[in-house]
């Protein structure tokens, strides 16, 4: 609600509230006529809305804080008194003449006081409840927006992540391509091309089909493949149906990388990497699967990153943290990602 | 003839190598490694008069593979990248190629090597760069050596205590002793301070080994460690520990 249409609502109660008074005390006969009614009535209960407007106002600026709330009794309370004090001396002057009607009204100031008190009390009760939802409103929003912007700039980050070594080696790859097989190099240049694009093209994406991120990493697999041929051999096994799935694009990239350079740098002679996807109870689980020695397992430059920011994707995406989970086998290094298919995945 | 031999785990690597050496016709390229273990075995076979050392390899580094030879022959390293390295071989005057290079930056390595009058001075320039430590940080972690005929990667964290041992290092662990072909100075410089500390002219020991400190003769000390060794402290390495344990 806006302020202008509360007080437009706040002057319409109040005016028939004016009206309701005067015929009150017009018909309670008390004898000194219904233009005197009616002046009490405005005199009066202008004063008790402008005392109300006040009351409600300075909370908007000022809140006292938890166990110091007799401040505002206090201030009501002493409100109450000026706005009787006030209506007493206006209408004591301007109803001298009216039969019994000094009288009546020095009767009634108690009864004044205590609507004056009430009405005080309840609209500092509103005004709290009001202005302190406004304010949480604001800080909701701004914790909101904050927490949007730094998703946005971590996940632009995190996927800005180029591997140097990746591509260096495999332009140098390329390079022994050019001198004796040069259409192995032009295949090896597209396919390049093609894994780069990709990286660059899927950030506009937030989510894609478990078959296009395949597509993805099979590039890099095929890249990867020229480089170690005579070591690296895959094995992708996708249940039926899990190509459909969705998930955050880029997602299993930095796995499959992780899987490859642990091992490759990690083990000697053939290296296997098992991809293998699963639906489980409307999740996608992808499982990857590498060779690697534990009593050396060295810390390899930018590994370990790779798990540490896919965690961390997945936990602003979803808040979860047990959408990653690694374990260690006989000699092998598994990585299972659980990606639930929500609403908010889906693909517009 | 001169002997080469070439170590990278990418074969296409190797093969750029090889085909650029094919304009060299008194260059013989007597063996191709995939790894280090293999290239250590080759130098120590053929005594090669040049080796292109590639850095990040199954295993062991490249770097890692020259501290396992008795002598370091004339390099040439090949990286695609590596911050590390790269500043490493700067700073010490080291043969690099950075890949892919082409084939005037290969010939200018290699006429730089033919030029060098004594070959030694280039790998007085690599065993310094080794004994800087200054090549690797992840490397720091743990440390590489030979047992017999075979090599054992060390992590740092299983290391009790270093001894001089004359020229050697004596790397002692909960079950065994190595022989390390290295100085005190280098491993005081490369491990981390707040872990390590050279508590003694001939003893650098981890302090987390550490159960209690004794008194020893007359104003001297000793650490006693958890397996019960007994390290003595000097006058200058027992303030030191005590810094360190924040005594």
């Amino acid at each position: 609600m806006t302020d202008k249409k509360f007080l437009f609502a706040y002057t319409l109660c109040w005016l028939l509230w004016i009206g309701v008074q005067a015929w009150v005390l017009e018909s309670l006969a008390l004898g000194f006529g219904w233009e005197s009614a009616l002046i009490d009535s405005v005199v009066s209960n202008a004063l008790l809305a402008l005392s109300g407007l006040i009351a409600a106002r300075n909370l908007k600026y000022y809140r006292p804080g938890r166990g110091r709330y007799l401040y505002l009794v206090i201030w009501n309370t002493a409100r109450s008194a000026i706005i009787t004090g006030v209506t007493y001396w206006l209408l004591t002057h301007l109803l001298a003449q009216a039969p019994g009607y000094i009288y009546f009204l020095q009767k009634s100031l108690p009864v004044r006081f205590c609507l004056a008190f009430l009405i005080s009390g309840w609209m500092t009760m509103l005004g709290w409840i009001w202005y302190g939802k406004k304010e949480e409103e604001e800080n909701e929003m701004r914790k909101a927006e904050a927490a949007r912007l730094t998703r946005e700039a971590e996940l632009f980050r995190l996927r800005q992540q180029l591997q140097p070594h990746f591509l260096f080696n495999s332009l140098n790859s390329i390079s022994a391509l050019a001198g004796s097989r040069p259409e192995e190099a032009r295949h090896m240049i597209q396919q390049l091309s093609d894994f780069l694009r990709g990286t660059l093209r899927i950030e506009e994406e937030q989510v894609q089909t478990l078959k296009e991120e395949m597509q993805h990493v099979q590039l890099y697999l095929d890249i990867e493949k020229v480089r170690f041929g005579h070591r690296l051999s895959t094995i992708i096994e996708l249940a039926e149906g899990s190509e459909n799935y969705l998930l955050p694009s880029l997602l299993l990239q930095p796995l499959v990388e992780n899987a490859i350079k642990f091992g490759l740098y990690d083990t000697i002679g053939e290296v296997v990497i098992h991809i293998t996807s699963r639906l489980v109870n409307n999740e996608l689980h992808v499982v990857i699967q590498n060779p690697f020695d534990e009593t050396t397992a060295q810390a390899l430059p930018g590994a370990g990153f790779g798990l540490a920011s896919v965690k961390r994707r997945l936990f602003l995406l979803y808040a979860r943290t047990d959408l990653l989970e690694t374990k260690k086998e006989v000699n092998q290094f598994i990585i299972l990602v659980k990606v639930p298919q929500q609403e908010r995945l889906n693909k517009t | 003839m001169k002997k080469a031999v070439i170590i990278d785990d990418e074969p296409l690597a190797r093969s750029v190598i090889l085909e650029y050496l094919a304009y060299y016709p008194d260059i013989t390229v007597v063996q191709e490694c995939g790894d280090g273990f293999e290239g250590r075995k080759a130098i120590a076979q053929h005594q090669p008069d040049l080796v292109f050392l590639d850095i990040q390899m199954p295993k062991i580094s490249g770097f890692e593979m020259l501290e396992l030879l008795d002598q370091v022959p004339p390099v040439i390293f090949t990286t695609a990248f590596d911050n590390y390295a790269i500043k490493a071989f700067e700073t010490h005057a080291v043969d690099y190629l950075l890949k892919p290079f082409s084939r005037e930056r290969f010939q200018a390595a290699v006429s730089k090597w033919m030029s060098y009058q004594q070959p030694l001075a280039a790998q007085v320039a690599v065993q310094a760069m080794l004994e800087s430590g200054v090549y690797q940080a992840e490397q720091h972690q743990r440390v590489v050596v030979k047992t017999g005929g075979n090599i054992r990667i060390v992590p740092v964290s299983e290391i009790h205590y270093f001894e001089a041992d004359d020229d050697y290092v004596t790397i002692h662990t909960a079950d065994s002793s190595f022989l390390k072909d290295k100085t005190m100075q280098h491993f005081e410089r490369i491990l981390d301070p707040a872990l390590f500390v050279r508590v003694h002219r001939s003893y650098i020991v981890q302090v987390q080994q550490i159960t209690r400190i004794e008194p020893y003769e007359k104003e001297s000390h000793i650490a006693v460690l958890r397996s019960g060794a007994k390290i003595p402290l000097s006058k200058t390495g027992y303030p030191k520990l005590k810094k360190v344990l924040g005594l």
